[in-house]
C-alpha cells in the first residue's frame, strides 16, 4: 500500500514537471525556427521574448516561486528590479546619444 | 529523532526556520548573480545597439546546432533536478529516486560541458578568437566573440561548481549518509542549478540566433 502510494506520488511529479519540460522544448524549437524567418528587428525581439517566457517558466514552476513565501519572492524581485534599472538607464543614454548623431 | 531533526544545525531552533533561512540566503545570492551576469549582458546590449550588423554577421559564425542541443540538455537537467527537489518534500521521500535524479542532473551537466568542448574546438579551428587572425573584418565582430568567450566560460565555471555540488549530494544520498526528507541542501542546490539554466536560456538567443535570417 505504502509502496503504491510512493509510486503514484513519483509518477505525479514526473507528469507535472514533464509537461513543463515539453513546453520548454517547444519554446526552444519555436525560437530556433523563428530565427530563420526574415522579420528585421522583430526576429531578435521574438527570440528574446521567448527566452523570457522560458526563464519565467523555470523560475515560477521549477524554482517554485509560485509556492514560495513573500520574502523569497521579494528577494528575486529585488534582483530583477535592480537589473531593469541598470538596463533602463544605460540603454536610454546609449539610444539618445546614437539618435543625436 | 525525526528525519528533519537529524540535519538541524546551530543556531536554528527548528527545521522550518533553517529551511526558510537557507532558501532566503540562496535567493539573495541568486539576485547578486543576476546582477553579475546582467552587467555582462548590458555590455553586450550596448555594443550590439552600436553595431547590430556586425553582431548579426558574427552570430552567424557560431554553431547553432551545438547551442540548441546544449540548451535542450540543460532544460532536461532542470527537469531531473526539479523532480529530485520536489520528491525530497514528499512524506516518504524516495531516497533512490532522489539520488538517481541528482546523478542524472550531474551527468547532463557533464554532457553539456563535453558538447561545449567540441564547440570550443571548432571555434578555435575557425580562428573565432579575437586577435590578428580573426576572420571577420568588422571590429564589433571581435567584440561579439570576446563577449561570447567571457559569457560562456563564466557560465561553464558556474555549471562546473553546480556539477560538483549535485554529485556530492547524489553520492551522500545514495550511500545513505544524508537523509533527503526536506533537507535544505537539496532545495538550495536545486535553486542554484536552475539559475545556471536560466542564464543559459537568456544567452541562447543572444549568442546563437543573431543573423540567421540574413
Amino acid at each position: 500500500m505504502n509502496e503504491s502510494r510512493r509510486t503514484s506520488a513519483a509518477a505525479h511529479l514526473w507528469r507535472c514537471n514533464g509537461l513543463i519540460w515539453l513546453a520548454l522544448l517547444a519554446l526552444l524549437l519555436t525560437s530556433f525556427g523563428t530565427a530563420y524567418i526574415p522579420l528585421g528587428g522583430w526576429t531578435t525581439l521574438i527570440g528574446i521574448a521567448i527566452a523570457f517566457v522560458k526563464a519565467g517558466l523555470v523560475a515560477v514552476l521549477f524554482m517554485e516561486l509560485s509556492r514560495s513565501r513573500a520574502l523569497i519572492r521579494l528577494a528575486g524581485a529585488a534582483g530583477l528590479t535592480f537589473l531593469f534599472v541598470l538596463f533602463g538607464l544605460v540603454t536610454a543614454e546609449v539610444l539618445m546619444r546614437l539618435s543625436g548623431r | 529523532m525525526s528525519h528533519a531533526e537529524a540535519w538541524l544545525k546551530e543556531p536554528w531552533s527548528d527545521s522550518q526556520r533553517e529551511r526558510d533561512a537557507a532558501k532566503f540566503g540562496i535567493w539573495v545570492f541568486l539576485a547578486s548573480e543576476m546582477l553579475f551576469f546582467g552587467a555582462l549582458l548590458l555590455t553586450y546590449t550596448v555594443c550590439r545597439i552600436e553595431d547590430p550588423h556586425a553582431f548579426a554577421l558574427a552570430g552567424r559564425e557560431t554553431n547553432v546546432w551545438f547551442g540548441t542541443v546544449n540548451t535542450a540538455v540543460l532544460l532536461t537537467s532542470s527537469l531531473t533536478m526539479a523532480v529530485a527537489s520536489q520528491a525530497a518534500n514528499l512524506d516518504d521521500a524516495p531516497r533512490r529516486l532522489i539520488g538517481l535524479c541528482l546523478a542524472a542532473t550531474a551527468l547532463l551537466g557533464v554532457a553539456f560541458l563535453v558538447i561545449k568542448g567540441f564547440e570550443y574546438k571548432e571555434d578555435i579551428e575557425k580562428h573565432l578568437v579575437p586577435g590578428p587572425s580573426f576572420p571577420l573584418a568588422a571590429r564589433a565582430s571581435q567584440i561579439f566573440f570576446a563577449l561570447y568567450w567571457i559569457l560562456t566560460v563564466v557560465h561553464a565555471v558556474h555549471l562546473t561548481i553546480g556539477i560538483g555540488l549535485v554529485s556530492r549530494l547524489s553520492g551522500s544520498i545514495l550511500l545513505g549518509r544524508l537523509t533527503p526528507y526536506r533537507h535544505p541542501q537539496i532545495e538550495v542546490t536545486a535553486l542554484y542549478w536552475h539559475l545556471v539554466d536560466v542564464i543559459w536560456i537568456i544567452l541562447y538567443p543572444l549568442i546563437y540566433l543573431p543573423g540567421r535570417s540574413l
